[in-house]
């Protein structure tokens, strides 16, 4: 069951949004015998964060002009993106249980069109970074309150599209723009410092004219206070440090959990970490 | 490319339309914007910079971003004209045009410029001949390839009017105005150019003058071609393809790739309901350099080249 949101405890929901995300993804995952925990599992208590506490949004309004928009590029990790717009009140919490079901509206990777929240959709990487650019131009243009969100993976950042969209978004001085770098140094297959290194890349982004901040990718209170901050006149990019895997022992900081899935036993383990 | 091809006398530049069109579209509707990529110029759009300096988006030579922020941009509300040359908005940014536009089923217009071999000289990886082929089975994508300059303005207006993403397929090359009574832009469906019940002779763009004057070439050896301009490439028009097919002999013509486009949309169609014979005329593959007159005579995209070929057709013809 979703944890009601009734405490006045920003951080405590952020938290127990966090968990119920966990779990739940890792059933679905469990059930479809499909998906990707590891990167769910990295990414979940940002974007939690990001539903409970920093994004405005009305789910019963998924088209609301005024809306934040929130755009996952990294659209393997739909156990962390699907369960957060169902926490978000976008759709009912039995949609989980067609996850990757045939003609399930939860697909292997997010449809704008068959699910209500998702903002444009991704899968292959490298995509959701500069379709965030264009919304935050249209925002810019419009003169717009409202803020533009996007999470790539580390990996992800070895696709050359995303520095296309890292410099057109510094020239443009998209201050309403925040990019999170999901940085758990794992890719599919390796480390991302072993495959083709990215580090360092603060500095790179600086040097496209970027404000960067590092962050405790799991830490609720950091993260709040840095996705919550006020706009300045540049693009952000923030660096949440991760770990694959986080939270449940035998996943953490193992690659094979990028697209592992557990047997009966190990989701019984991973029900009894997640607590 | 940098060279103002002057045009002859009763040759229009259908860029002049799709800027024009544009420019009085913009000025009415605030939610249109224009995507280049450092192709203000190629694509025409001085006039519209000047007159919308916030409303030209210009990413840069970096298309996979310009095709992604067209779609954020019409995610954001607004109706964004991606305009670039047609062999770098389609090959360069497939994948984004793909998924980005068409799965995405975004509002976005992506225009390709200068498409088929328009730089002819320039080499095969500046022809855009591929593009049908890359695009054509793309769900929710309409796809039109105008004839000239009247077709041109009427596509981008209703582009700017539809709701879901199109592909405008536009030359630089000067084309006269197609001679047809009384006629009206529907999308998707084909224009009878040339009335005829021997032979059909399928074209669009720049190659439906020459099926017509292929046609007249026919009617003077007692052939009578009916010619149909198949503006847009998908949805197929697949009863005017049908009606074709009952002709009893087909010939396609395009200044695209042979395979994968028009020929390939009429011969799939042919081959699963009245299989007739099709000739298909187009480009076999990467092209030698060369200017654009010499490359269509080169490969039978002439009149004479469109009337062999429907000789060669009604030659196959059955009973």
């Amino acid at each position: 069951m979703l944890p009601a949101l009734q405490t006045n405890d920003t951080i405590q929901a952020i938290r127990d949004r966090a968990l119920w995300m966990r779990r739940t993804a890792f059933g679905m995952v469990h059930k479809a015998q499909l998906g990707h925990p590891g990167g769910d599992f990295s990414a979940i208590d940002i974007i939690a964060t990001l539903y409970v506490g920093v994004l405005r949004f009305d789910p019963a309004r998924p088209d609301w002009a005024d809306r934040d928009r929130f755009v996952m590029s990294k659209g393997h990790a739909t156990g962390a993106l699907y369960t957060a717009l169902c926490g978000a009140g976008y759709f009912p919490e039995g949609w989980l249980e067609t996850y990757m079901q045939p003609r399930s509206m939860l697909n292997g990777h997010p449809n704008r069109n068959y699910l209500p929240g998702v903002e444009t959709n991704t899968g292959p990487l490298g995509h959701g970074f500069p379709v965030a650019v264009g919304i935050a131009i249209a925002g810019q243009l419009a003169g717009a309150d409202w803020r533009s969100f996007v999470l790539t993976g580390d990996g992800e950042q070895q696709e050359g599209s995303n520095w296309e969209a890292a410099m057109v978004a510094g020239h443009r001085k998209l201050g309403r723009l925040t990019l999170i770098i999901d940085r758990n140094r794992l890719q599919q297959g390796a480390g991302t410092e072993e495959t083709s290194g990215l580090d360092p890349l603060d500095a790179k982004y600086r040097a496209f004219g970027w404000e960067v901040v590092e962050v405790d990718g799991h830490d609720p209170e950091a993260l709040l206070a840095v996705l919550g901050a006020t706009p300045g006149d540049r693009p952000r990019c923030v660096i949440a440090n991760t770990v694959k895997g986080k939270g449940v022992s035998f996943m953490e900081n193992q690659a094979k959990w990028h697209h592992g899935v557990p047997n009966d036993e190990q989701f019984a383990q991973a029900m009894r970490e997640l607590v | 490319m940098g060279h103002a091809a002057p045009v002859a006398e009763g040759l229009k530049d259908c860029r002049e339309a799709w800027v024009a069109t544009l420019e009085a579209l913009a000025e009415a509707d605030p939610r249109i914007v224009a995507v280049v990529n450092d192709s203000v110029g190629s694509s025409k759009l001085n006039g519209f910079q000047k007159k919308f300096p916030d409303r030209l988006v210009n990413v840069g030579i970096a298309e996979q971003v310009m095709v992604g922020v067209g779609a954020g941009l019409a995610n954001g509300g607004r109706i964004p004209f991606v305009s670039a040359a047609s062999c770098f908005i389609t090959g360069r940014a497939l994948e984004q045009v793909k998924a980005d536009v068409a799965y995405a089923n975004f509002n976005v217009k992506l225009v390709g410029q200068s498409s088929g071999i328009a730089y002819g000289e320039l080499g095969a990886t500046h022809h855009s001949i591929e593009d049908f082929a890359w695009l054509r089975p793309l769900t929710n994508l309409t796809v039109i390839v105008p004839a000239d300059a009247w077709e041109t303005a009427e596509a981008v207006k209703w582009a700017a009017a539809h709701e879901g993403p199109v592909y405008l397929r536009l030359s630089r090359m000067p084309v006269p105005d197609l001679e047809v009574a009384g006629r009206v832009f529907r999308p998707g469906k084909a224009e009878v150019v040339r009335q005829g019940g021997d032979v059909t002779i399928i074209a669009n763009g720049t190659v439906v003058h020459l099926a017509a004057a292929a046609a007249d070439l026919l009617a003077g050896e007692g052939i009578a071609a009916r010619v149909l301009n198949m503006a847009t490439l998908n949805p197929l028009d697949e009863e005017a393809v049908a009606a074709a097919a009952a002709t009893g002999a087909i010939v396609t013509a395009e200044e695209a790739h042979v395979r994968g486009g028009l020929g390939g949309a009429v011969a799939e169609y042919v081959t699963a309901h009245d299989p007739v014979p099709v000739e298909r005329l187009g480009f076999p593959g990467f092209l030698p350099t060369g200017s654009v007159d010499w490359l269509f005579a080169e490969y039978g995209l002439s009149a004479e080249g469109i009337a062999a070929a429907a000789r060669r057709a009604l030659a196959r013809k059955r009973g």
